[in-house]
C-alpha cells in the first residue's frame, strides 16, 4: 500500500461544531460554475448525462454561472462532435481531454483527468451519473479532493446561501434528506439515469471548447483493458428508457403469470418489469427489478398489476407520465399515486386489457 | 494470501418502519443483518483463502453491538475479526468512514501481514451510496476494481489479476495487479452454510476492539461528523400526491368491458401515445 491514510490530506477547514456552519474558506471561494461529467463511451454518451445537463442547467442559472460539460476521451474529433451535441442540450462550454489512456473508461485514469481539471479550472458544483462508470469514478475523485459527495440524489436545488441542497433517499427509502457541503469544494453529486427529465435539444446552440493535456503514459497505467465484451442485444438494456412498461408484483401469484405481463408488453411494443420480490422468487431477472435498487423509469405509460406501492417501488416509477394500477385492495398503496385505478384481479384484467388494446388500435389503424 | 473484507451491520430496512405522525424512524426491535452485499465479497474471499492458503479478516466500524455481524462472518469460515468503534466515529459520511477504515486496514497489515486484497459490498442498504470501496482503494492507493462479476484468474507470486467487471452496456475484462479493492456484484456466489467447527470457534473467538488511537488514528480531525464534508439539513417523509387515483368502475362489470374503459381513458389521458402506437 503506497500511501498512508492520512497522507493525501491537504490543509482542510476549520471543521468541528463550524463544520455545520457556513464560512466558506477563502481559498474555495475562486470555485465557480456547474458541471456535468459527460460519460461518453463506445462512441455514444450516456443518456443520463443530457438529463444532468438539463438539470445542472437550471441550478447554473440560479447561481448565474456556467454550465460545463466534461468530456473524456481518446479521439478529440469524436470529443469535439459529442460536445457540440451537450451544448445543444444546455452547456455554455465543454472541456475535452483527448489523450489515447482515456479510450476505454479506467478508474486510474479518468481519476486522474477529472481531479486535473478540478484543481485548475474550479467548479462549484460537479454532477456525475450514478452508472456503474459514475459511481466508480465518483467515489475516487470525490476522496482525492476530500470533497463531501452525496450519491443518487432524487432531486437538486440552489438555497439561499448559494448552496448545492442535493436530496435522497434514506432509511432503506422511507425517508428522504436533504444534503449539503458546506466548506468543501466541489459540491459532488451523483444521480440516477431517469430520475430528471430529457430537456429538449436546441438545434444551433453552441459553445465554447477548452482543451486540456493529460500527460500521462499509458506504460505509467497499471490496469489495461483486455476485452470488452457487450451485452447482447436484449431489451432488458432497454426497460429504464422504454415510453410503456408493464410490470408486476406478487399479486400474479405464480411464475406462469408473469407471462401475461409480458404479453401486455409486447402487444403495446414495450417493456415489462417487476418489484422486487419477484426478483427474489426467480420469477423475473435482477435487471427487470423497478424501484430504488431497480430501475428508475420514466416512461409515458406504467402499468402496474400487483404491485401494493411501497415507497421504495414507488420512488422508481413515480416520474411516469401515466400510472395505472391493477390491485384486488381498494386500499392498497398504490392508489394513493396512481393517476388511474382498476380494482380488479390482474390474472384476468391483464389478458383482458391485451385484447383491449389489440381491438382498438386495430379498429383506429383501419378507421385513420 | 492476507485478505480484508469490509462489512457492515444494518438495520433489516424491510423491517423499518416510520412513525405516522412524527415521521420519525421506529428503531425499536428493527433486528440488524450483515449488510446483505457484503456476503458477496466474504463468499469471494474466502474463496480465494481455500484455494491460495492465508488468512480472512472481517472489519468493520461501527457501534459495539456490531460484534454480532462479525460473529456471524466468523461462523461461516472467516478467521479473524476487527472491530473499529469509538465514539469519536459518530456522525460518519462516506469520506470519513473510508478514513477511518483505511486507517484500520493499514494498522491491521502492520500486524498480521498487508493484504493482497481488500473486499468490499457493492454498496450498503442503508448508506447505499456504493462510495466507501473506492474511497478505501484511493486513500491506500489499491487497484480499484468494483462491480467485479468474477475474478478470472489470481497468480499470487507476480501479482497479476484478471477480473471481469460489470460495466454500462457490457462487461469490461481488466487486468491489474495485487494489491487491489474489489467490490464484488451481487448473485455471484452463494455464502457457505459454514462448518460447525467454525461455528464453534466462533462463539468463543475474541473479537479484536480497536478505538482510534489503538488503530493508530492520530489525528482525528478527518473522523467523524466534525470530517465529514456533508452536513444532513433535514429528514422528511415523501410528499403525498394531492389526489387519489381515478378508478375505472369494476363492480359487476365483465373484465373485457373493464379493460375497454381502461383504454379509453389510458388514450384520453395520452393522445400522443395512441398516435405513436398507430404510426
Ligand atoms: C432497502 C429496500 C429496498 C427495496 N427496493 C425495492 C425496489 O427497488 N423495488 C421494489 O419493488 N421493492 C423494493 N423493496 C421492497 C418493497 O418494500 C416491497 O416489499 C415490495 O415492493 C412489495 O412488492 P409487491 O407489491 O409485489 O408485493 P406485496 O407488497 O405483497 O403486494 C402485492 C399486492 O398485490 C395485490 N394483489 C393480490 N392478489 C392480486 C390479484 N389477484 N390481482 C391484483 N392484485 C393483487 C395485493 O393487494 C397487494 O397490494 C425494497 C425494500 C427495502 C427494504
Ligand atoms: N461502517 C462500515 N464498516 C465496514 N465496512 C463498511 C462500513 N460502511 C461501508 N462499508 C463497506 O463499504 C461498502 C459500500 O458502502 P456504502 O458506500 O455505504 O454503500 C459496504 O458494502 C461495506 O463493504
Amino acid at each position: 500500500m503506497s500511501q498512508s491514510p492520512d497522507g493525501t490530506a491537504p490543509a482542510k477547514p476549520a471543521a468541528g461544531r463550524a463544520g455545520l456552519r457556513k464560512e466558506l474558506p477563502e481559498h474555495f471561494k475562486a470555485y465557480k460554475h456547474v458541471w456535468v461529467f459527460i460519460e461518453y463511451e463506445h462512441g455514444v454518451v450516456h443518456p443520463v448525462s443530457f438529463e444532468l445537463l438539463g438539470e445542472g442547467r437550471k441550478l447554473a442559472d440560479a447561481l448565474g454561472v456556467e454550465l460545463a460539460g466534461v468530456l473524456l476521451g481518446g479521439e478529440r474529433d469524436a470529443l469535439i462532435a459529442a460536445a457540440r451535441t451537450c451544448f445543444q442540450y444546455g452547456a455554455d462550454l465543454a472541456y475535452l481531454v483527448a489523450n489515447p489512456v482515456l479510450t476505454h473508461y479506467r478508474n486510474e485514469t479518468y481519476t486522474a483527468a477529472m481531479t486535473r481539471l478540478v484543481d485548475t479550472y474550479k467548479p462549484e458544483v460537479l454532477l456525475l451519473g450514478a452508472t456503474t462508470l459514475g459511481r466508480d469514478l465518483a467515489g475516487s475523485v470525490a476522496t482525492t479532493l476530500l470533497t463531501g459527495l452525496t450519491a443518487d440524489c432524487t432531486a437538486l436545488a440552489i438555497d439561499g446561501e448559494r448552496s448545492l441542497a442535493a436530496t435522497r433517499p434514506t432509511f432503506g427509502g422511507s425517508l428522504l434528506c436533504t444534503i449539503h457541503t458546506l466548506n468543501y469544494r466541489p459540491q459532488m453529486a451523483t444521480i440516477r439515469p431517469r430520475v430528471m427529465a430529457m430537456p429538449a435539444p436546441q438545434a444551433g446552440r453552441t459553445g465554447r471548447i477548452v482543451e486540456h493535456a493529460l500527460d500521462m503514459p499509458e506504460e505509467d497505467v497499471v490496469t489495461k483493458v483486455l476485452r470488452f465484451l457487450p451485452d447482447r442485444e436484449s431489451n432488458k438494456a432497454q426497460l429504464a428508457y422504454a415510453d410503456i412498461v408493464v410490470a408486476g408484483g406478487l399479486g400474479l401469484k405464480s411464475e406462469a403469470n408473469v407471462g401475461l405481463v409480458k404479453a401486455l408488453a409486447d402487444a403495446l411494443g414495450g417493456e415489462y418489469g417487476g418489484s422486487r420480490p419477484l426478483v427474489q422468487k426467480g420469477w423475473i431477472g435482477g435487471d427487470r427489478q423497478i424501484g430504488q435498487t431497480g430501475k428508475t423509469i420514466r416512461p409515458k405509460l406504467y402499468i402496474a398489476a400487483g404491485i401494493s406501492g411501497a415507497i421504495q417501488h414507488r420512488v422508481g416509477v413515480e416520474g411516469a407520465d401515466l400510472i395505472v394500477a391493477i390491485n384486488t385492495d381498494a386500499n392498497a398503496p398504490i392508489f394513493d399515486f396512481a393517476h388511474v385505478g382498476i380494482v380488479a384481479d390482474a390474472v384476468e384484467l391483464l389478458p383482458a386489457l391485451t385484447g383491449a388494446f389489440r381491438r382498438h388500435l386495430s379498429i383506429n389503424r383501419i378507421a385513420s | 494470501m492476507h485478505i480484508v473484507v469490509c462489512i457492515k451491520q444494518v438495520p433489516d430496512s424491510a423491517q423499518i418502519r416510520v412513525h405516522p405522525v412524527t415521521n420519525t424512524i421506529m428503531r425499536q426491535g428493527v433486528p440488524t443483518i450483515i449488510n446483505p452485499f457484503d456476503l458477496f465479497a466474504l463468499e469471494e474471499a474466502l474463496r480465494l483463502r481455500d484455494r491460495f492458503g492465508g488468512e480472512v479478516t472481517v472489519l468493520t466500524m461501527g457501534p459495539p453491538m456490531a460484534e454480532d455481524s462479525l460473529r456471524k462472518a466468523l461462523t461461516f469460515g472467516a478467521d479473524r475479526a476487527v472491530l473499529l468503534t469509538d465514539r469519536c466515529f459518530a456522525g460518519s459520511d462516506t469520506l470519513a468512514t473510508s478514513y477511518a477504515l483505511a486507517a484500520a486496514i493499514c494498522k491491521i497489515g502492520e500486524t498480521w501481514g498487508v493484504p493482497d486484497f481488500v473486499f468490499t459490498g457493492k454498496q450498503t442498504i442503508d448508506g447505499d451510496t456504493a462510495q466507501v470501496g473506492p474511497g478505501i482503494a484511493k486513500r491506500l492507493g489499491l487497484n480499484q476494481l468494483t462491480y467485479v462479476s468474477r475474478i478470472v484468474e489470481v497468480e499470487p507470486s507476480s501479482g497479476r489479476l484478471l477480473v471481469q467487471r460489470r460495466a454500462e452496456g457490457g462487461v469490461q475484462e481488466l487486468e491489474s495487479r495485487l494489491p487491489a479493492l474489489i467490490t464484488m456484484l451481487e448473485g455471484t456466489n452463494d455464502i457457505r452454510r459454514g462448518s460447525l467447527d467454525d461455528a464453534l470457534r466462533a462463539a468463543r473467538a475474541e473479537i479484536v476492539t480497536w478505538n482510534a488511537a489503538a488503530a493508530g488514528i492520530a489525528d482525528l480531525s478527518p473522523c467523524g461528523l466534525r470530517g465529514s464534508p456533508t452536513v444532513v439539513k433535514s429528514v422528511f417523509a415523501p410528499k403525498p400526491r394531492a389526489e387519489k387515483a381515478e378508478q375505472i368502475a369494476t363492480a359487476g362489470t365483465a373484465p373485457d368491458e373493464v379493460a375497454d374503459a381502461a383504454v379509453a381513458e389510458i388514450f384520453r389521458r395520452l393522445p400522443g401515445l395512441e398516435a405513436e402506437l398507430l404510426s
